[in-house]
């Protein structure tokens, strides 16, 4: 068993057992639950707006090339300089090399959950840079020394008292445990390092093929100050992120507000189309795109599966997912969690070091049903499954399958097997949930069922 | 009409009351109940944990004894979305793939074919206690089932129902109980405590792997809930 | 080859066998996977009747039902929304906040109505046109723009780099005061975006932003928190 599973369990068992630790989850995920209806009961017709969100993002996925090309041209036309990394390594030293040739020391970051799937802040710390998290939740984690707990919410596992501690402990400066004291806290940390940082560096929730353009979505305007401050700016995005026209975004970013934080929009949602042009005031001398492939490639090759290449990010899936919900983010052990993080994951990290995350599901469906985009979630959790045994069959889960068909398929040993099992069924009350129990995973915490003397098929068999 | 009844095997084992029921019921209505004795199980613990091989051994004799069925009534919504669902995925670029599609096309879970195909809400039961309805995920999410069983119980004389306000999966998903049994339990106690909110006497359930699940937590934290199949309660006199 | 070269290379690879259609997930047979022909594939997607203006939340027809919804959205979201009927109301609203906000320096740009706003308001202005210093932008009260759009359906702003005196000005103040003509009201998102489209393409600002309220993080136990980092205080007045 590769340890990424083993620890998987082991953090699953901890906090699925961890009461205080799921009502804090549920209590945060109820006031979104309650705007998020409240919001999709607001549009005319919800299931149309999925419907025509997953055909555009159909579009352009399934022609990226052409799409990525456009993008690039437009953007190289009005002076981005646009890089292509096919791994996390080479986006990692395209990045540091921008930060070298600039002699930057400080760089203020917006949120971007793809450079945590590259790692870039711990390698251009070990370079020496200062990384700044400019959002509220990833300055909180990254003082924590801990990664985001979800893909919309980094804080979300956290209590304003453990804030308040964090803040007393880090900065010296908590004057209360009140959500607006710790923000102004927040807010005036940041204040000088977004005029003073050498570099801004962003995320990006969506590229437009037709103009050219990067679009990024938030709240609390550290975006904006991050792009528009510093001399140098820097924008990850990984290639799955595209558009085909501008005039998408104008249903894209309110089902992105809707699904992902229950807003009829988010408060900022900014289009760039290039560093400052001739006649505007402020904003960056020189911006770069780099544009992030890190085996997106391969999900894209995979043609079922295909789909899960136009995730918005908005988190929709996490927050209606029953496992995320009992375990929370960290569990997961990688950047991508939820439903969406157990498809992708085995794709972008490798199948069998991963499949646990596509097996840790009971395949309820809540995902794909929540998806504003209509990815079949559940069933490629299922595909992934499949995929996984097809090349690496386990010997005894295999074997005990084909037993299973064999007793199953024939009414003697199927008899049999039934009568044995009623016959032992005093032996296995003795046992029960101890080492000797063979149902030890489900007597542990649960009772099984009495088994009848008489099965339906012998009333079947007895009436006639 | 002529109504095979697929009772899958965990019903067959341990729950074969709710198959009673189904016959009963059925009967009842006027229509000829076949129950084939060969087949046992669809092939779903297999093909949800990827052996889709394994999967097509158990399932092949299940299709190849239902394809002659006028109709084929499965007596639980996971089993139902099994043949109806991914039987064509199964059985995708083989020499059963027609076949397996034109079952799927004559297959209902139980409340699905009275309410969808017979037309028949009311069954004259009678039930006179309070309970509460668990949506299975697969009959839910896969089929559709939710109008159905609700539509059945409106008519149960007696029988107050009361709604959960949280939809959620009671955490058995078949073998997914027993390779991460912390998680789910911690499913099951949220179904519970949900259903307790109701103040319910019973959970109603058209899956029972579902209750299999939430009675083995209920019994074990000794809760006075109790749980029962819904053909079970619309055989109720 | 390059790296574009390569991943250009990849993708074209990939996109050999088609994906099934999008929202399809009753159907599976292998009809859906026909190779090599996205023409095809594209034609069967299933034909869309409506654009998003018939998916998107409701907006009534009249300008004066837009103008109530712009309200009640603006109201929503904490943004303090004033409609005034002449140049005289907009001055008595600009003194009206400054003396209760207390203003001593407000920052702003070249523009017909923000002229005639920092003229109204006599106080020291850092004008952003010709370049700023940022530490003075810092010092100012309000940030005061012009710009291109109220949105009706989201009770939010458009502004762009062009219209709105750069990428700071509508942000780093701790109040932003947004001045808009009566005619810049537009039904929807979709209409804005038309808009947008229509003013400035193929040479667009290099930022254009949606505003929608003042800045706000739910970041701490999902409590709504206003000012996080952008203003704390939006105020759009429409004459």
């Amino acid at each position: 068993m590769s340890t990424f599973v083993s620890d998987f369990k082991t953090r699953a068992t901890e906090k699925a057992g961890d009461l205080r630790h799921r009502q804090v989850i549920r209590t945060a995920l109820r006031g979104y639950e309650i705007v998020r209806d409240k919001r999709k009961a607001a549009f005319q017709s919800w299931e149309s707006a999925r419907q025509a969100a997953a055909e555009t993002k159909w579009e352009a996925v399934n022609h990226l090339d052409k799409h990525l090309e456009a993008l690039t041209a437009k953007l190289e036309a009005r002076g981005t300089k646009v890089h292509w990394a096919s791994t996390g390594e080479q986006a990692r030293e395209i990045i540091a090399q921008i930060l070298r040739d600039k002699k930057a020391r400080c760089i203020i970051k917006s949120k971007s959950m793809t450079s945590e799937e590259i790692h870039l802040n711990h390698a251009l710390e070990k370079e020496g840079f200062t990384v700044v998290e400019s959002d509220l939740g990833e300055f909180i984690v990254q003082l924590r020394h801990e990664p985001p707990y979800h893909l919309v919410f980094p804080s979300m596992h956290l209590t304003r008292g453990e804030i308040k501690d964090l803040f007393q402990k880090e900065l010296g400066d908590a004057p209360s445990d009140a959500p607006e004291e710790l923000t102004m806290v927040a807010r005036r940390v940041m204040r000088q390092k977004y005029i003073q940082a050498d570099v801004g560096f962003t995320g990006a929730n969506f590229a437009i093929a037709e103009t050219g353009m990067i679009s990024i979505t938030e709240n609390e305007g550290n975006a904006r100050l991050t792009a528009a401050l510093p001399k140098t700016m820097v924008t990850l995005i990984g290639i799955e992120k595209v558009l085909p026209r501008f005039a998408d975004l104008a249903l894209f970013l309110p089902m992105l507000a809707t699904a992902g934080a229950g807003q009829p929009m988010t408060c900022y949602n900014t289009m760039y189309s290039g560093p400052r042009q001739p006649g505007e005031c402020d904003g960056p001398e020189e911006w770069h795109v780099v544009l992030l492939d890190n085996r997106r490639t391969e999900l894209l090759a995979d043609a079922e599966q295909r789909d899960a290449l136009h995730c918005i990010r908005c988190g929709a899936c996490l927050n209606v997912c029953p496992i995320f919900r009992n375990v929370g983010g960290h569990t997961y052990g990688t950047t991508y969690s939820g439903p969406v993080g157990a498809v992708i994951t085995p794709h972008l990290r490798g199948l069998q070091e991963w499949k646990h995350l596509s097996n840790a599901s009971s395949l309820c469906g809540a995902c794909t049903e929540a998806c504003p985009v209509k990815i079949d979630l559940h069933h490629h959790l299922l595909q992934n499954r499949r995929n996984a045994s097809a090349s690496e069959p386990a010997f005894f889960e295999r074997l005990a399958y084909q037993i299973f068909g064999i007793v199953a398929n024939e009414p003697a040993f199927w008899s049999l097997a039934k009568k044995l099992g009623w016959l032992t069924q005093p032996l296995q009350k003795v046992v029960k949930g101890s080492a000797l129990d063979p149902a030890r995973a489900w007597t542990k915490t649960r009772d099984l069922p009495a088994q009848p003397r008489e099965s339906f098929k012998d009333w079947w068999r007895n009436r006639k | 009409m002529t109504v095979t009844l697929f009772i899958p095997c965990f019903m067959d084992a341990l729950y074969p009351r709710a198959g009673i029921s189904m016959v009963e019921i059925l009967e009842r209505l006027g229509h000829q109940v076949v129950c084939p004795e060969e087949i046992a199980c669809c092939g779903q613990p297999p093909f949800n944990s990827g052996y889709w091989n394994e999967a097509r051994t158990i399932a092949t004799p299940v299709l190849e004894k239902l394809a002659d069925a006028e109709a084929v009534v499965i007596g639980s919504g996971s089993c139902g979305a099994m043949v109806k669902n991914f039987y064509p995925e199964l059985f995708k670029a083989t020499r059963h793939a027609e076949l397996a599609k034109q079952v799927a096309a004559r297959t209902w879970e139980f409340s699905d074919f009275l309410v969808s195909k017979l037309g028949v809400t009311d069954l004259g039961a009678k039930f006179p206690h309070k309970v509460t309805f668990h949506d299975g995920c697969h009959g839910l999410r896969e089929l559709g089932i939710h109008k159905q069983p609700r539509a059945l119980l409106a008519k149960v004389r007696e029988l107050e129902l009361v709604e959960m306000t949280e939809v959620s999966c009671c955490g058995f998903g078949g073998t997914f109980a027993a390779k991460f049994p912390m998680i789910s339990t911690a499913m099951g106690e949220v179904k519970c405590a949900s259903a307790a909110e109701t103040g319910a006497e019973y959970i109603v359930s058209s899956d029972s792997s579902c209750l299999m699940h939430i009675q083995g937590l209920l019994s074990r934290q000794g809760k006075p809930t109790k749980t029962v199949s819904l053909a079970e309660v619309l055989n109720h006199q | 080859m390059s790296e574009r070269e390569n991943i250009l290379g990849r993708i074209r690879e990939a996109l050999k066998v088609n994906a099934p259609l999008p929202g399809w997930h009753g159907e599976r047979s292998a009809e859906h996977l026909s190779a090599g022909d996205p023409a095809a594939n594209a034609r069967n997607l299933a034909a869309r009747s409506g654009t998003a203006s018939d998916w998107l939340p409701l907006v009534g027809a009249s300008v004066a039902e837009q103008f109530e919804l712009f309200a009640k959205n603006a109201a929503d979201l904490k943004a303090d929304f004033q409609l005034l009927a002449s140049r005289d109301e907009l001055k008595a609203a600009l003194l009206k906040l400054r003396d209760a906000e207390k203003w001593r320096r407000v920052a702003s740009h070249g523009g017909e109505l923000t002229d005639f706003a920092c003229k109204a308001l006599g106080l020291p202005v850092t004008l952003t046109d010709c370049g700023y210093d940022v530490q003075e932008m810092e010092q100012c009260d309000a940030g005061i723009t012009e710009c291109d759009a109220l949105i009706a359906q989201t009770g939010g702003v458009a502004v762009t780099s062009r219209s709105a005196g750069g990428r700071a000005l509508s942000v780093l103040p701790p109040h932003h005061v947004v001045l808009a003509r009566r005619e810049q009201l537009v039904a929807d998102l979709p209409a804005a975006f038309a808009l947008l489209q229509q003013k400035y393409a193929p040479d667009f600002p290099s930022m254009i932003s949606f505003i929608t309220g003042p800045s706000r993080t739910g970041d701490i136990e999902r409590i709504l928190v206003l000012g996080a980092h952008g203003p704390k205080k939006l105020t759009i007045l429409c004459v």
